[in-house]
């Protein structure tokens, strides 16, 4: 759990992760794309994304594609959510994307 | 161009009790909202995902079968109609050993760009294989997957 805070605890890696989110399984080339910094600097942010668990990767031919896995992010709102809060808190949750107007950046 | 969505957990069991938890209807209907497996396991043999009331949920096909390493699964949508037409996904289950635990990886994909239905499966996915982890890390599934979704 140590690994996942400290994965999501950096901006870019959350962009990262929101841009598979937009479009998952995408190679460290097309990532890099949009990165503005070095193809060494994307792959060690990508590198420690998936000691996290929060990127999985599969090969396809001689590339490898990365994949947004939130299971992990699942495992830790489970822990802290109790089971008669859930409702509440996605409650919440709505309201507070539908009055700001968009979700946390 | 094909969707496909990839998922991995890191269990604290063995192969053998993972393969048990993913296909036994004693074990799935307590973390995976109460559904239950309808097949026999072998290749090319048909097989359901069974909903509590009793209709049948997901179909298809074992593909290919490996007890405890793999599980490739052919499967449509049954009760939600436009699912359904979509056709037929592709759903494969592989079980390693990783130091000390065991990792799972689900990867369910589907020839069909912007598709309906791997959008709501993958929605399903993490809460359900979090689930599962817990089931067998600590001897009960999350609330979240014990039961059906009312309504549905």
């Amino acid at each position: 759990m140590d690994a996942v805070f400290k994965a999501l605890a950096d901006p870019t890696r959350r962009r990262l992760l929101d841009r598979l989110f937009a479009g998952n399984g995408q190679t460290l080339g097309a990532l890099c794309a949009e990165a503005r910094m070095s193809r060494q600097a994307v792959a060690k942010h990508l590198a420690l994304l998936e000691a996290a668990n929060l990127v999985a990767t599969q090969r396809r031919g001689r590339e490898k594609l990365h994949f947004l896995n939130p299971v992990p992010i699942n495992e830790i709102a489970e822990r802290w959510i109790g089971k008669y809060e859930r409702h509440r808190v996605r409650a919440l949750a709505d309201l507070k994307k539908n009055l700001e107007g968009k979700s946390d950046g | 161009m094909a969707e496909k969505f990839v998922y991995v957990t890191y269990i604290r069991t063995t192969p053998e009790k993972l393969w048990s938890a993913l296909t036994e209807p004693k074990f799935t209907r307590s973390y995976w909202c109460e559904t239950w497996h309808d097949t026999d396991w072998k290749p090319g043999s048909s097989w359901k995902l069974m909903i509590p009331d009793g209709r049948v949920g997901d179909a298809g096909e074992v593909l290919e079968i490996d007890r405890p390493r793999r599980l490739v699964l052919k499967w449509r949508n049954e009760f939600l109609p436009d699912m359904r037409e979509e056709g037929y996904s592709r759903c494969t289950f592989d079980i390693e050993q990783a130091n000390g635990a065991v990792k799972l990886t689900v990867t369910h994909e589907i020839d069909k760009p912007r598709s309906k239905f791997l959008q709501s499966v993958s929605a399903g996915w993490p809460a359900i294989l979090a689930s599962l982890k817990s089931l067998l890390e600590t001897g009960d599934a999350l609330e979240q997957t014990k039961h059906w979704p009312k309504g549905m």
